[in-house]
C-alpha cells in the first residue's frame, strides 16, 4: 500500500498557512454532534482535549493515572524551544526548522518540522496567558537559555520542572473545559483496544482500573496521545506506567508503526545499583558544562577509590576522542563512548556500568559555592539516590533510554493510515526523525494538541456522519470479548514467574542487543530469543488477584504482553535499517572515527510497518523522505 | 437584605469564614483578658484602688456601660465557642479512620488541645461568674461586703477577692484554668494573624514570640493574685 | 552496600470493606533500594508465595508526578524532609526497624485498595476555578505583559506543588488548605489571574469544603510534610483573598455567585 502523507503543495514556509486555508470547516451547530475520544492526558492529550472542547466538539479523555496532571510529560526538566528570537541572537522559524531537521539526522518529514517551528511561538503565548510561571528577567521579560548545544538561546524554562508547569497549564485548560461540560474525564482508565468499523477507528475498549469493568466507548474519531515505548527496555527514565499498549493495539488493528528503532539515549543518568532497580533517573545534561568525564586507564583500577587514581592513570575519553567538543559531545556520541569504555572492562561502580563525572577541577577553579549555585539541586538529587556526595567524590553516570522518536505513522493531518485514528506527541513518528533535540519534546506535544489537530481533524470529520456508530455495534462486542478473554487468560495462567521478572528479562535483552549500539548478530539473536520469552510468558506468568477490582499486576501483565510483541518489531526495524543515524547506531555502519554513517541513497525513508498476524513478517511500507530546504550533510562534532 | 444575609450565611458556612470569625472574636477576648488583668492587679494598690475601679465599671454610662460590655463579650464568647465546636466536629469527621501511627513534626501540644483547653476555660468562666459576679453559694452579696468609699456605699471587691482566694479549692481551680488559658493563648494569639491573612515570613516569628509573652504575662499576673493571697496571706 | 532486615506493618484493605494491618517480614533489603523498590521486592516475594501483592500508587519515581503516597511511620512520604516516597531510600532506615506503612487517610481520600486512595477531590477543586479562562489561540504576545521576577518567582514557588496530598495526610484535621492555597495562589498572584481572582477563590474554597476536608488550625504540619516545601504563607494569602472576595460578593455588584460547592 502506498503511503500518502498529504503534504500541501507550495513553498515550505507557506505550506501550513495554505493548509489551514484549504482545511474544511465544520458548522458550529454540527461540531457538538461529534464525539472525539482522546486517549492520554499528557501535553498532547490535555491540550488537544481542551482545545477541541473549546471549539465545540464533545470530548472524552482517558488516562490510566489517577489524575490527568500526572501524565509523564510532567517529568521533563529542561525546557521548551520556541523561535521567538526574544534574545535578538538571530533565531527564526527557519533556523529552528533547520536545526530540528539536521538534529534529526535527516530522517524527519520536512513539512511537519517546519509547521512545528512555526507554531512554537504561539505555544509560549498560550502558556503565559494560562499562568505558566516561566523564568523571567528582572525587567519582567521572559528569560531564555541555550540548550542541548544550540547556538541560539531559544529555550524557555520554569526552574527544573518545565514539563510539570506546561502540563499544569494544559491540565488547567482541560479543567476549564471539564467544568464547562465539554470534556468528560476518565481517570484510572486504560485503553485496551481500538475498535474499527468498516476500516475506520470508531471507538475504544477500556478497563476501569478501580472496578475492573471493561467498557466500550464509541466516537467519531480517536486520538492516541499515549507517549513513547521506552519501557520496552524495562529500565528507562520513563515513568513506571508508560507503555506501548495503545499504539501497539492500534497497530494490530491496521495502523502502521514507523521507525521503532529510533530510540534516544540520555548520557547523564544515575547508573543501575542492583537488580532490584525499577527505573533510572536523569540528571540535567548541563552537568557536562563543568564536569569532566573519565574512567581509569587500566581495568585493574576500577575498584580503587577515585581519589587514589592519579591523573596519569585516568582516561578522559571524550576529551581524548573529540578534542573540540570534549565533554559536551552530542548525546548519542557521549553515550556510545561511555558504553565502549565499559565494554572494555573499565566501567566503575556496581556492575561496572558507570563512568565518573568529576567536578574536582571545577570546584578548584570556581569554588564549591559557585558549583552549588549552578547545580545544587542535582547534587542533592544524586546524594538522595546514591548516598554519595558529588562534591567530595566524582559522580557516577551512565546512559539510559529517555525518549523514543519512532511511533505510529501519521500524515500531515496527524492521521494514521487507519482513517479516524489520529496520533499526537511522542506516540507518533513525525517530527524528530532519528534523533530529538533537547527541549523539543514539549514543543511537539503542545504543537500537536493546541494548534495542529484542532485544524486538521475537521478534514476527516467533515466526511463523517456524526454518531453514525454506537457502542452497540457488533464490532464493539467482538473487541470487548477479545479483551475480556485476554484478561481472563492472564488471571487463569497457572505459572510461576511474576510479570516484572519477565519485563526485566525482556528489557535486559533488548537493551543489550538493541540499545545504544546494534549489530546484525545481536539483533538476530534477539529476534530468536524474544519469541521464546514470549512463549514462556504465555505459559509461565502468574497474575494474582481478581479482574473485578483494582489489580496492578493485571495492568502490568497486559502492558508487558504488548512489549513482548513490540520488541520483535523494534529489533526487526533495527535489523532492516542497514545504516547508522541519530539514535540508531549499527556498529557495521560507522566511519573509522566512530561517527555514524548514514546511507541516504538506500535509507532516506520512513519505515512504516504493517501488521500481518505474523510478528516475524510484517509488511514494510516506505515513505520516501525528500529534502527541499535543508541539504543533506554529514554531522561532525570533531 | 436577603442577599446580604445569604452571603453572611455562606461566609459562616465556609471553613475560612468560620475561622475568620473565631479569629476576630479571639482578638476581642484577648483584649478583654488583658484589660481584666490590668484591672485586677489594682488589688496590689490597696483596698480603695480596686473598689474604686469596681465602682467605676458598675456606674459607667449610668450603669449601661457594663451591660454593653457584657452583651458584647457574651456574643464574642458564643460565636467563638459555637464556631470552634462546629469546626472541631468537621475536623473529626474529616478523618473517620484513624492512623495506626501519626506523628506531629512541628506543631505544639497546646495547638492540639485547643478545644479541650477552650472548653475547660469556658467551664471556668461560668464558675468565675457565679463566684464573683452573680455571687452564688457564698455570702459576697451580704452587707459584710459593703463599704464606704468617698461617702458612697460600694461593693467591697477587695475583701471579696481576698476571702475568695483564701479557700484552697477555688484557688487551685483558678490556677489550673489560668494555665490552660495561657496554653490556649500560646497558639491562639499568633494563629489569629495567620487566619486574618496578616502573617508574613518576617512577622510570623514576632507574632509567635508575642503570643508566648502574652500567654506568660496573663498566667503570671493572674497567678500572682491567687498565690499571694492563698499562700502568702496578702490582705488577710 | 549492606542489607536490612525489616518488619513491616502494612495496611491491607479492599474498597468498601474494613481493613487491617498485616505483619510482613522483609529480610535482606538492599540499602540502596528506594522505598518503592523495597515494596517491589516485598511484592515479588508475596507473589512467589501465592499471595496478593500490596497495591500502592506510583508512576514517575523521580518525585514529580505526585502519584506515590503512603504514610510511613506516621509521616507522609516518610521521615526524610522534602522527599517523596519514591525518592526515599532504605539507607535512611536501620536493620531491625519496624516500619508502619499506611494509606493517606482522609474522608475525602477514600481507600481504593491497600495503600491506593482516590484523590479525585483535588481534581474537582481545580475544576471549580483553578484555571485562567483563555481560549487557545486568543492570547497576545508573551512578552506584551511584563511580570516582575519577584512575582514570577513567587508564582513558581506555589506552582511547584505536585498535588500528592501529603498536606492532607499530615494535617490532624485532614485539611486541604495548603494544596488549595498553592493552586489558587499561583494564579491569584499573577496579573493574568486577576480578572477571575474572586470567583476562583470562592469557587475553590467552597468545593474544598464540599469534598469533606477538615479546617486549617494553623499548625503547619502540612508545610513540614510537603515534599516540595510549599510555604504556609500561601494559606495566609488564601485566607486574605477569601475574606476580600466574600465581602465583595456580599456587598459589591458581583453579577453572579461563584460556582463550586453549590
Amino acid at each position: 500500500m502506498s503511503l500518502d502523507s498529504h503534504i500541501p503543495s507550495g513553498p515550505m514556509a507557506m505550506k501550513w498557512s495554505k493548509h489551514k486555508q484549504d482545511s474544511k470547516l465544520i458548522n458550529p451547530k454540527n461540531k457538538r454532534k461529534f464525539t472525539v475520544l482522546v486517549v492520554g492526558s499528557g501535553l498532547a492529550g490535555s491540550s488537544a482535549a481542551a482545545t477541541l472542547s473549546e471549539l465545540g466538539y464533545k470530548v472524552k479523555c482517558f488516562c490510566f493515572q489517577d489524575s490527568a496532571r500526572r501524565a509523564h510529560s510532567i517529568a521533563a526538566q529542561g525546557g521548551i524551544n520556541a523561535a521567538k528570537n526574544y534574545q535578538n541572537d538571530g533565531d527564526s522559524v527557519h533556523r529552528l526548522f533547520y536545526d530540528t531537521v539536521k538534529g534529526g539526522d535527516f530522517r524527519a518529514r520536512e513539512s511537519n518540522v517546519h509547521r512545528l517551528a512555526e507554531v512554537s511561538v504561539n505555544i509560549i503565548d498560550q502558556c503565559v496567558a494560562q499562568g505558566v510561571p516561566f523564568a523571567r528577567e528582572y525587567g519582567g521579560m521572559l528569560a531564555n537559555r541555550s540548550f542541548g548545544g544550540a547556538q541560539v538561546s531559544r529555550t524557555f524554562y520554569a526552574r527544573g520542572q518545565t514539563g510539570q508547569q506546561l502540563l499544569l497549564g494544559a491540565y488547567s485548560a482541560l479543567n476549564k473545559e471539564i467544568a464547562a461540560g465539554g470534556v468528560q474525564m476518565y481517570p484510572r482508565t486504560e485503553m485496551l483496544d481500538v475498535v474499527t468499523v468498516d476500516g475506520h477507528a470508531k471507538g475504544i475498549i477500556t478497563r476501569n482500573l478501580v472496578t475492573g469493568k471493561i467498557e466500550s466507548h464509541a466516537g467519531d474519531a480517536v486520538l492516541l496521545c499515549t507517549g513513547g515505548y521506552g519501557n520496552v527496555f524495562y529500565l528507562s527514565t520513563n515513568a513506571m506506567g508508560c507503555n506501548v499498549t495503545a499504539t501497539w493495539r492500534a497497530h494490530k488493528k491496521g495502523a502502521y508503526f514507523a521507525n521503532p528503532c529510533y530510540t534516544q539515549i540520555h548520557p547523564t543518568c544515575i547508573p543501575v545499583s542492583g537488580d532490584y532497580q525499577s527505573k533510572l533517573t536523569l540528571m540535567s545534561e548541563s552537568l557536562r558544562n563543568d564536569g569532566r568525564i573519565w574512567v581509569p586507564k587500566k581495568a585493574a583500577d576500577i575498584g580503587k577509590p577515585p581519589a587514589q587514581i592519579p591523573e596519569s592513570d585516568r582516561d578522559y575519553f571524550l576529551e581524548r576522542k573529540y578534542p573540540s567538543f570534549g565533554n559536551l559531545a552530542p548525546r548519542d556520541i557521549s553515550s556510545r563512548t561511555a558504553k565502549e569504555v565499559c565494554d572494555e572492562g573499565r566501567g566503575v561502580g556496581p556492575g561496572g556500568r558507570g563512568v565518573y563525572l568529576d567536578f574536582a577541577e571545577a570546584i578548584g577553579q570556581f569554588g564549591q559555592k559557585t558549583i552549588a549555585e549552578r547545580y545544587g539541586n542535582l547534587f542533592a538529587m544524586y546524594e538522595k539516590i546514591t548516598g554519595e556526595d558529588g562534591y567530595k567524590q566524582p559522580m557516577r553516570i551512565y546512559p539510559a533510554v529517555h525518549y523514543t522518536m519512532g511511533g505510529l505513522w501519521v500524515d500531515y493531518n496527524l492521521m494514521s493510515n487507519l482513517p479516524g485514528l489520529h496520533v499526537l506527541g511522542e506516540a507518533n513518528f513525525s517530527d524528530h526523525g532519528a534523533n530529538r533535540l533537547g527541549a523539543s519534546a514539549l514543543m511537539q506535544g503542545l504543537a500537536d494538541g493546541y494548534f495542529v489537530i484542532p485544524t486538521t481533524i475537521a478534514n476527516y470529520l467533515v466526511h463523517q456522519k456524526p454518531g453514525s456508530v454506537t457502542a452497540e455495534h457488533p464490532e464493539f462486542k467482538k473487541a470487548l470479548e477479545v479483551c475480556t478473554a485476554q484478561t481472563k487468560g492472564f488471571l487463569n495462567s497457572k505459572g510461576k514467574r511474576s510479570v516484572d521478572s519477565f519485563h526485566r528479562e525482556l528489557g535486559l535483552l533488548v537493551w543489550d542487543k538493541c540499545g545504544m549500539a546494534r549489530d546484525r548478530a545481536g539483533l538476530t539473536e534477539a529476534l530468536k530469543r524474544i519469541p521464546e520469552l514470549r512463549e514462556e510468558f504465555r505459559t509461565n506468568v502468574v497474575v494474582p488477584g481478581s479482574g473485578e477490582a483494582c489489580n496492578p499486576e493485571l495492568e502490568k501483565a497486559g502492558r508487558v504482553a504488548d512489549f513482548m510483541e513490540f520488541a520483535e518489531l523494534l529489533c526487526l526495524d533495527a535489523l532492516n535499517r542497514e545504516e547508522s543515524c541519530g539514535g540508531h547506531f549499527r556498529t557495521e555502519h560507522q566511519y573509522p572515527d566512530g561517527e555514524a554513517k548514514r546511507d541516504d541513497e538506500n535509507f532516506s525513508y520512513a519505515a512504516a510497518w504493517g501488521y500481518t498476524g505474523d510478528f516475524a513478517k510484517p509488511t514494510l511500507n516506505k515513505e520516501p523522505l525528500t529534502f527541499e530546504e535543508v541539504h543533506l550533510a554529514v554531522r561532525s562534532y570533531k | 437584605m436577603s442577599a446580604v444575609f445569604d452571603s453572611f450565611s455562606r461566609f459562616y458556612a465556609s471553613s475560612i469564614g468560620k475561622k475568620i470569625l473565631v479569629a476576630l472574636t479571639g482578638l476581642m477576648l484577648i483584649g478583654f483578658v488583658f484589660g481584666h488583668l490590668v484591672g485586677n492587679l489594682l488589688i496590689f494598690a490597696g483596698q480603695d484602688a480596686i473598689n474604686e475601679y469596681g465602682h467605676l465599671l458598675q456606674t459607667a454610662l449610668h450603669g449601661g456601660g457594663v451591660w454593653i460590655a457584657r452583651v458584647g463579650l457574651l456574643a464574642a464568647v458564643l460565636i467563638h465557642v459555637v464556631a470552634t465546636v462546629s469546626l472541631t466536629k468537621q475536623n473529626n469527621a474529616a478523618r473517620p479512620d484513624k492512623y495506626g501511627q501519626h506523628k506531629a513534626q512541628v506543631s505544639s501540644k497546646s495547638s492540639h488541645t485547643m478545644i479541650l483547653s477552650g472548653l475547660t476555660i469556658l467551664a471556668f468562666v461560668v464558675y468565675h461568674l457565679l463566684h464573683y459576679t452573680v455571687r452564688i453559694g457564698n455570702s459576697f452579696n451580704s452587707d459584710a461586703y459593703k463599704i464606704d468609699l468617698h461617702g458612697e456605699k460600694v461593693h467591697n471587691v477587695y475583701k471579696m477577692v481576698i476571702d475568695g482566694f483564701s479557700w484552697a479549692p477555688a484557688s487551685l481551680f483558678y490556677l489550673i484554668a489560668m494555665a490552660l488559658l495561657s496554653s490556649h493563648l500560646s497558639h491562639g494569639f499568633s494563629s489569629l494573624f495567620q487566619t486574618l491573612g496578616i502573617s508574613t515570613d518576617k512577622s510570623e516569628p514576632v507574632f509567635k514570640k508575642a503570643g508566648y509573652a502574652f500567654a506568660g504575662l496573663i498566667f503570671a499576673g493572674n497567678a500572682a493574685i491567687v498565690l499571694s493571697i492563698w499562700l502568702f496571706g496578702y490582705g488577710r | 552496600m549492606s542489607q536490612l532486615n525489616l518488619h513491616l506493618k502494612v495496611w491491607r484493605q479492599n474498597a468498601g470493606q474494613p481493613g487491617h494491618f498485616q505483619d510482613i517480614e522483609a529480610p535482606e533489603i538492599p540499602d540502596h533500594a528506594s522505598f518503592l523498590e523495597m515494596m517491589d521486592i516485598v511484592n515479588e516475594r508475596l507473589i512467589s508465595k501465592g499471595q496478593e501483592p500490596v497495591a500502592f500508587d506510583h508512576d514517575c519515581r523521580e518525585g514529580i508526578c505526585g502519584m506515590c503516597s503512603m504514610q510511613i511511620n506516621g509521616v507522609p512520604h516518610g521521615p526524610e524532609k522534602a522527599t517523596t516516597t519514591c525518592q526515599l531510600h532504605m539507607r535512611k532506615f536501620r536493620t531491625g526497624d519496624t516500619i508502619w506503612v499506611e494509606p493517606f487517610r482522609a474522608k475525602a481520600f477514600p481507600v481504593i485498595k491497600d495503600l491506593v486512595v482516590d484523590r479525585g477531590a483535588f481534581d474537582r477543586i481545580q475544576q471549580a476555578g483553578g484555571f485562567i479562562s483563555v481560549r487557545t489561540g486568543a492570547p497576545q504576545d508573551a512578552n506584551a505583559l511584563p511580570i516582575g521576577k519577584v512575582v514570577a518567582d513567587a508564582a513558581m514557588d506555589a506552582a511547584a506543588c505536585i498535588g500528592c496530598g501529603a498536606c492532607v495526610a499530615a494535617c490532624k484535621n485532614a485539611s486541604a488548605m495548603l494544596f488549595v492555597s498553592a493552586k489558587a495562589g499561583q494564579l491569584n498572584v499573577l496579573p493574568q489571574g486577576q480578572p477571575e481572582k474572586d470567583r476562583r477563590t470562592l469557587g475553590m474554597v467552597r468545593q474544598m469544603d464540599k469534598e469533606g476536608f477538615g479546617n486549617c488550625t494553623n499548625q503547619y504540619e502540612c508545610e513540614a510534610a510537603c515534599p516540595k516545601e510549599i510555604s504556609v504563607r500561601w494559606i495566609t494569602k488564601l485566607n486574605r483573598d477569601y475574606a476580600v472576595a466574600a465581602v465583595k460578593e456580599a456587598l459589591g455588584n458581583t453579577p453572579k455567585v461563584a460556582g463550586g460547592g453549590d
